[in-house]
């Protein structure tokens, strides 16, 4: 059953939206948060696991560093404060995803709080605020068996995998995000993806939505305009795409928007997104889960993380996003728009690798932009998935640039690439797609057609020089169009004494 | 007044999954609240000046190198589990009374 929804832009007429996003992310240790038992996404089930993240009697976790400096790195690049003592705690919770009855979590000490991370949307800049961001580990993955969809509503059983119970997971939460109005759903959206982009930057997770190693949580509540009071709000879980984010906002706003239209009152609760409709439907309802009885955590000693290890990590941060498109920006002469083209495609990095690689910023702009994103969007896969790297669309646009290649044979170079027949020197070879620019051999060619085409070249003696085009086509042809069709031209010309 | 109610031995009972009867549910309530009030004693000897400790020990920082250990094997992993199948661990029906 689907839920009544009022029309968007009738929605927005009448409700101001709130949002708050909760996002988290695994990070990309080697192993575990609390045990030295391996991370590596995909393993056979439980293959992963140890008595420590299994919660056998008489074990004991012990904190890892580098996950640690993680979660500092992502705190300094979202603007936190880093607090000088805070402590892990228990969120107790009965519920087979956790071994032990409780995950470790932070609760009332988060270790970064108060920061703010900007995001722009059609030119204009948001300011998210960024309540906290705390450490704790990921919980193992349930397999609901019986029933008719493999769902856990009305499952007979559940099979339980721990291989990614307490992996290092970092939560993001942001304060209320307002005054986003009908640009809502975009904002949600772009920070998502600036997160994602920022924390990718950082280097300590992959982020890849798909894999889950990044995923959000969406609050969404209305207020009636005018109303200095917001509404009850909803949290939508397993929105798995940036694409799903704004869907699930807007969806939830008119959903939202229809129940309080109909005199009803929204409903504190969970709601599941579905990818395939767009939709969310009602989850467990929260009151009673919400009681998780925290305390303080016995088995590990609390985080003081000294001020000069503060400010090491935060000497050691990567050039940001945000940095890094104004630099760009500068250095390639991009208009906003074209930059923002550019990051849309998600073609920045790969541009600026082609670069480095030693390519002009126009040409790596070019090739990556045009004939790469087209073939990207024929195949249905992301710029970055091309079996092409940045090297090899260097090392096409050096042959061009020494006049070995031109435009038309270059993308046939691409196609041999993309076809994995290896570097771009080994299908211009295998191909044999060099421009014949021995002047000898082209020589050769030209009084070869000329003695094939008695008939035209006559007519070109005789001052028809628009005939030549014939010739130059034959030479073309017979040089299977790698040829200098100019410098043929010429040759040809100055052959039948017409120059 | 007591240190805790019936009430709320009956809600962790509710939320730890424990089924404890009427009779269950008097004997216990009225045991806790003898074991926490003997520990709320503790709170009368802590003056102003000391602060909540929840560790012993007086350690920050400790912290494990990020090194991958052997994990268990699977059949070790499940060596104590009620049930299994499929190398995972079998339980029973999730969402039983909310579903």
């Amino acid at each position: 059953m689907s839920a009544a929804l009022m029309p968007y832009e009738e929605a927005l007429a009448k409700y101001e939206p709130v949002l708050g996003v909760e996002t988290h992310i695994e990070l990309g240790t080697a192993s575990k948060m609390f045990c030295g038992c391996p991370t590596t996404f995909g393993a056979p089930p439980n293959t992963q696991v140890c008595p420590v993240c299994l919660g056998l009697p008489g074990s004991l976790p012990v904190a890892n560093k580098a996950a640690i400096e993680g979660i500092i790195k992502i705190g300094l690049a979202l603007n936190c404060t880093i607090v000088e003592w805070c402590r892990f705690a228990r969120k107790n919770y009965f519920y087979p995803d956790m071994p032990k009855n409780f995950q470790i979590s932070q609760y009332d000490e988060p270790l970064c709080v108060d920061g703010h991370l900007d995001v722009e949307v059609d030119g204009e800049t948001y300011r998210i605020g960024i309540e906290r961001v705390h450490m704790e580990e990921d919980t193992g993955k349930s397999l609901h068996v019986g029933g008719a969809t493999g769902r856990i509503h009305g499952a007979d059983y559940s099979l339980v995998d721990y291989n990614r119970a307490g992996i290092p997971l970092v939560e993001i939460v942001t304060k209320p995000i307002t005054g986003t109005g009908d640009k809502a759903p975009l904002v949600a959206r772009a920070y998502a993806t600036e997160l994602r982009e920022l924390v990718r930057a950082l280097g300590v997770s992959d982020v890849r939505m798909e894999e889950g190693s990044m995923r959000c949580d969406i609050n969404v509540s209305l207020a009636p305009r005018g109303s200095a009071e917001w509404g009850t709000r909803t949290e939508t879980k397993n929105v798995n795409s940036l694409r799903s984010v704004e869907r699930a906002v807007r969806h939830e706003i008119e959903r939202q928007a229809a129940v309080l239209e109909s005199g009803g009152t929204v409903v504190q609760e969970t709601r599941h997104f579905h990818e395939d409709t767009g939709t969310t439907t009602s989850g467990r309802s929260k009151e009673e889960a919400q009681d998780y009885r925290y305390f303080p955590e016995p088995d590990l000693v609390p985080i003081a993380p000294s001020r000069e290890w503060v400010e090491e990590l935060r000497a050691s941060l990567p050039e940001l996003p945000a940095a890094r498109r104004r630099r760009v920006q500068a250095e390639w002469g991009l208009t906003d728009l074209e930059l923002r083209d550019v990051v849309n495609a998600g073609a920045l990095d790969l541009i600026e690798d082609t670069v480095k690689a030693g390519c002009a910023p126009a040409p790596a702009r070019k090739w990556w932009m045009n004939e790469l994103s087209r073939r990207a969007a024929e195949q249905g896969v992301e710029l970055s998935d091309l079996p092409i790297t940045p090297r090899q669309v260097a090392r096409i646009q050096a042959l061009i640039d020494e006049g070995s290649l031109n435009d038309k044979l270059a993308r046939q170079v691409f196609e041999g690439v993309l076809a994995g027949e290896g570097d771009p020197d080994q299908v211009v070879a295998a191909r044999g797609l060099k421009i014949v620019s021995d002047e000898g051999e082209l020589s050769a060619i030209v009084d070869q057609v000329i003695a094939d085409n008695a008939e035209v070249a006559e007519k070109v003696r005789s001052g028809k020089v628009a005939a030549a085009g014939a010739l130059v086509g034959a030479v073309m042809k017979a040089t299977r169009g790698q040829a200098d069709a100019a410098r043929a031209r010429e040759l040809i010309l100055e052959k039948l004494g017409a120059s | 007044m007591s240190a805790i109610t019936r009430d709320e031995v009956a809600h962790l009972a509710r939320l730890s999954r424990l089924a404890l009867g009427e009779e269950e549910l008097d004997h216990l309530a009225a045991q806790l609240d003898v074991i926490i009030s003997a520990v709320a004693r503790v709170q009368e000897v802590a003056a102003e000046d000391i602060p909540p400790t929840s560790h012993a020990l007086p350690l920050t920082n400790v912290f494990r190198p990020d090194e991958v250990r052997p994990s268990l094997s699977p059949e070790q992993a499940l060596a104590g589990a009620p049930a299994a199948e499929e190398q995972r661990f079998r339980v029973p029906r999730i969402l039983g009374e909310e579903a």
